[in-house]
């Protein structure tokens, strides 16, 4: 096992290096950082030729891989062209904002998904399982974008009408309070509603279908003819091997997050990672774009490797690989 | 009714298969065939095809799919004919109405007047537009691609399975937002293109997959025995066999684009105004929160197409891959 | 004459499917005795699997109905049992053992834990060094080599005929009194369908239990059954001892079944199989269900409207379902010579 986990460590770190070259050529190629700079008038000629050098404009991109490299491990990542001010403490703080939303959202999409998953695979074809797959059907094909406006919308016209606020439309939170007081939670329960109900959608149908898989597989039925009771078939033998899809799914849906983020947050206006981008992209500040791409790539990464980890232990067969 | 007369019974004389057969086999005793199509022992041979068709057809959900998708992007194709208005008529006389079935706004007025289902009609249009051109685009893409790289194996599909494993290590949205803001420039076939560059790795992983299993098999063996080239035993041999995961997988994809341009288009990214796309009009709405239609009307259309197009890809499945143990929604 | 074991009579099983009702299992009657070995043969879908997991409450319930029967197993009708008491049967009792060792063992948990959990489940008080240990005899007994090694390793790291060896352990762990083996070698090599079939022979001589081997293969009845049964479309069409099936078989079904295998000591120039097509269960054919394949019906009536009955066929004791199996006497078959002494005499 530990074998293992070493070997998927050391795969990972060649692809973070690539996964970020690439981002870094991508963003550096297509676009001009140099360019809006240049138009604006407010900048001299001076300031424009002491930008370029700092960020080492003038040179090939390899090399300037290189530079933005030994930047990231000072924990710089450089500073933003449009405010010349360093990305990394823009960075630390949305992402803490972003990781609070994210990660009570999926505990609650997994743990959630999963029982009715279960649930609805053990009552088949109960008004139950009919009710779910209906329900998780249309938040498979909701966009993000509209369900967080419909939320938006709702939220608002409750507001205006009856001068009722249950949960805030806009912000992190009122000046003043903290990260975890009742008013922050008003202010992120329609982000979390937002990113719960998709993942949720995702993880229970997985699990569904999953189950139902395993439940009528051969092994289950040698289990039931041993005389096992149902209860212990399902926990035992069914549930650890329908769980490993799901677990694969879980980690390949970080990237959907971080983009549904991206969009709750905009629309929203939360103070995290993926509001942070949106307005460094508008405002074609290309070092915090940047920054922003090598830093989800490392994490999606990172989690890629925890999956891997978590199915090896899951399944005997994967560790031999 | 008289019995025929039963003569003592002798066992059939080894006879030659040449002789006398009915499909190879040895003669049939007598009045088989009488009894075996009420027995129910024969049945007419299909072909593959036909046997996809029926199974798809017994499924009802996709059937609804099929026909709301019909329904739906029929009325975007003839936007000219069904779409009361042309979707920049401005009447400011009329600005920010609620639906009513007055002057035909049946699906109000925006904030400068514009009919709103002209609009949404328009819309359709354009998001199918997109749709089917990313689904085609990065199917034939994704085709070429992972053909290649299953049946040639070695370095070009270490190469691709190293790229595929790449592009799903990388945030997706923010990607494609980011080559849209750089490269998009508000075209929709300009967004169209860069969504399929991003898709097609899905399909070519698929494709891929049959054409290493597929290589292997005997009747390949045997192709090439009898001379085929390479060329030939691809198509001829391997190809009809992906067909059914292209097309599922083709199905998904429209959806997918529809979505993500719907997406990209709201975070101002992806298709600008004036054209109208499903997006756009979504964005337009949250500038006002109070008249609701503005909001819902695009969205619910983006969410029927969707649903539809799963529906459709479920029973496709289905119909094309009943060896899959498939469990039924 | 020591009382049966098992006691089957008249068990009707159907499945309901898109298509129609499907009639499994049409009426069958059959009993098996302590220490003797049962075959049950047939083509796919003569529903000799569906029979044996029927009376294990094993066929899922929606699709699948127990019409009509019942099965007597010391003295209970396990059709009727709760829940509750079939699973004390099944696994203690009762065992059985699958076609295909590869699925049928849970791929994320150790061989020593899936047979100790045969134990335990009926034995729960039972210490666990005790459990290991036997799991670890009955691994020896099967044949598995290492077992105290063996025992911790996951079912992946089996070849085939061991995972089949496991399997056959697993099922003989708490002594059961009857023992169904369906289709135990069908998914294996021919050289460890032989070493497998020593296993079960092995087994039977070690715990007396009853077997009832449900196989295609003819060969493998010759080698290890004293009796038979010939199931087709859902129905016997011959039983009897395997000597006297293989010397003079009284159903054209059972005939046709030995026409078409090869005879190792002559020279035969073409094949003959049973022309035709297995029924449909849906659509079943009026009368006889063998009738439209049939060499002896000849188009008779009686064969097209009157289903068969089994009954003892002349001067050899066994029964066959056939109307004119009369007709079949005297004819001496295929392997009259060849016919092993097979299983225990």
């Amino acid at each position: 096992m530990l074998t293992y986990i070493a070997r998927r460590i050391l795969y990972s770190i060649p692809v973070m290096f690539l996964s970020t070259f690439l981002s870094f050529v991508f963003v550096s190629y297509a676009g001009n950082p140099v360019g809006n700079l240049r138009n604006n008038p407010k900048i001299s000629q001076n300031t424009l030729e002491l930008v370029i050098k700092h960020n080492h404009l003038d040179r090939s991109v390899p090399v300037r891989y290189w530079f933005w490299l030994q930047d990231v491990v000072t924990h710089k990542l450089g500073n933003s062209l449009l405010t010349f001010q360093p990305i990394w403490p823009d960075i630390t703080r949305t992402i803490g904002h972003t990781a609070q939303v994210i990660i009570i959202s999926e505990t609650l999409a997994i743990i959630l998904g999963i029982a009715v998953g279960i649930f609805s695979a053990i009552r088949q074809y109960s008004v139950f399982d009919y009710l779910f797959t209906s329900v998780s059907f249309l938040g498979y094909a909701m966009p993000v974008f509209w369900f967080a406006l419909l939320l938006q919308v709702l939220f608002v016209n409750i507001y205006l009408k009856w001068h009722v606020r249950i949960f805030y439309t806009s912000g992190l939170n009122t000046p003043g309070k903290g990260t975890w007081s009742l008013d922050r939670l008003q202010h992120i329960a329609l982000p979390i509603m937002t990113l719960l109900v998709i993942s949720f959608a995702l993880y229970s149908r997985y699990m569904r279908a999953s189950m139902l898989d395993v439940i009528n597989s051969d092994y289950v039925r040698t289990a039931r003819a041993k005389g096992v009771s149902e209860w212990r078939v399902i926990m035992r033998h069914v549930f650890r091997n329908a769980l490993i899809p799901v677990v694969t799914i879980a980690a390949l849906n970080l990237g959907g997050l971080l983009g549904g983020a991206i969009i709750t947050e905009t629309i929203f206006t939360l103070d995290g990672i993926g509001y942070y981008f949106i307005q460094s992209l508008q405002g074609s500040d290309y070092y915090a774009v940047m920054a922003y791409l090598v830093v989800t790539s490392v994490i999606i990464i990172l989690f890629n490797l925890i999956a891997d980890i978590i199915y090896g232990y899951l399944d005997p067969r994967i560790r031999y690989d | 009714m008289t019995e025929p007369t039963v003569e003592p019974f002798d066992p059939p004389e080894q006879v030659s298969p040449k002789a006398q057969t009915i499909d190879g086999m040895l003669p049939a005793p007598a009045g088989l065939f009488d009894s075996t199509v009420e027995a129910g022992l024969e049945f007419k041979a299909r072909s593959q095809w036909s046997y996809a068709r029926r199974r798809f057809l017994r499924h009802r959900l996709a059937m609804a799919g099929l026909v709301g998708l019909i329904i739906i992007f029929g009325s975007g194709i003839f936007a000219n004919f069904i779409a009361p208005y042309s979707y920049s008529a401005i009447d400011l006389n009329n600005i920010l109405h609620p639906p009513t079935t007055t002057a035909h706004h049946f699906f109000g007025t925006d904030e400068i007047g514009r009919d709103y289902f002209s609009r949404v009609i328009w819309g359709i249009r354009t998001s199918e537009e997109v749709g089917l051109f990313v689904a085609a685009v990065s199917s034939l893409i994704g085709l070429c691609v992972g053909a290649a790289a299953g049946y040639y194996g070695g370095w070009v599909d270490n190469l691709l399975m190293r790229l595929t494993d790449l592009v799903l290590t990388l945030p997706a949205l923010a990607i494609l937002l980011t080559a849209a803001a750089l490269l998009g420039q508000g075209s929709q076939w300009r967004v169209s293109i860069i969504l399929a560059l991003f898709f097609w790795t899905g399909i070519a992983r698929v494709v891929r997959g049959i054409f290493l299993s597929l290589r292997e098999k005997e009747y390949v063996e045997a192709a090439k025995a009898s001379g085929a080239n390479d060329m030939r035993i691809m198509f001829r041999h391997i190809l009809p066999n992906t067909l059914g995961p292209i097309i599922v997988n083709g199905t998904i994809a429209v959806a997918a684009a529809i979505i993500t341009e719907a997406a990209l288009s709201f975070l101002g990214f992806g298709i600008q105004p004036p054209t109208p796309s499903l997006g756009v009009l979504v964005a337009g709405g949250q500038t006002n929160p109070q008249q609701w239609w503005l909001t819902v009307f695009p969205g619910l259309t983006i969410v029927v197409i969707v649903l539809c197009v799963n529906f459709m890809g479920d029973g496709l499945r289905d119909a094309l891959d009943p060896t899959q143990r498939r469990v039924r929604a | 004459m020591p009382e049966p074991v098992l006691s089957i009579q008249n068990l009707a099983v159907e499945f309901k499917t898109d298509d129609g009702i499907v009639h499994a299992v049409d009426d069958i009657t059959y009993e098996i005795y302590p220490g003797e070995t049962l075959g049950i043969v047939g083509e796919s879908g003569s529903g000799k699997s569906v029979s044996t997991l029927s009376i294990l409450g094993l066929i899922p319930q929606p699709p699948g109905r127990v019409v009509s029967g019942t099965a007597m197993f010391k003295g209970k009708d396990l059709l009727k049992l709760k829940k509750k008491e079939l699973r004390d049967v099944r696994g203690d009792e009762v065992a059985m053992v699958f076609q295909d060792p590869m699925t049928s063992l849970n791929p994320v948990l150790k061989i020593g834990y899936q047979l100790g959990e045969a134990i335990k489940t009926h034995y729960p008080k039972e210490r666990d060094e005790k459990v290991k240990q036997r799991v670890i005899d009955l691994l020896r007994l099967v044949g598995v080599p290492n077992p105290d090694t063996r025992y911790d390793q996951y079912p992946h790291e089996f070849s085939g005929g061991m995972r089949q060896r496991a399997m056959i352990a697993m099922s003989i762990a708490n002594s059961p009194s009857l023992l169904i083996a369906d289709e135990p070698t069908t998914a294996l090599d021919v050289t460890i369908q032989a070493q497998v079939l020593e296993v079960l022979k092995t087994v039977q001589n070690e715990t007396n239990a009853a077997i009832i081997l449900i196989t295609h293969d003819l060969g493998i009845v010759a080698e290890l059954c004293e009796r038979v049964l010939v199931m087709y479309a859902g129905r016997i069409v011959e039983s009897g001892d395997v000597h006297t099936i293989f010397q003079s078989p009284r159903h054209p079904y059972t005939i046709g079944l030995m026409d078409s295998l090869p005879k190792l000591t002559e020279d035969e120039e073409w094949l003959r199989p049973i022309p035709g097509a297995p029924p449909s269960l849906i659509n079943r054919p009026s009368g006889c269900a063998f009738h439209p394949r049939c060499f002896l019906s000849q188009g008779r009536l009686r064969c097209r409207e009157e289903v068969p009955v089994l009954r003892k066929a002349e001067g050899t004791g066994h029964e066959a379902a056939c109307h004119f199996s009369d007709e079949l006497a005297g004819r001496a078959s295929k392997f009259a010579e060849a016919v092993p002494s097979g299983g225990r005499d």
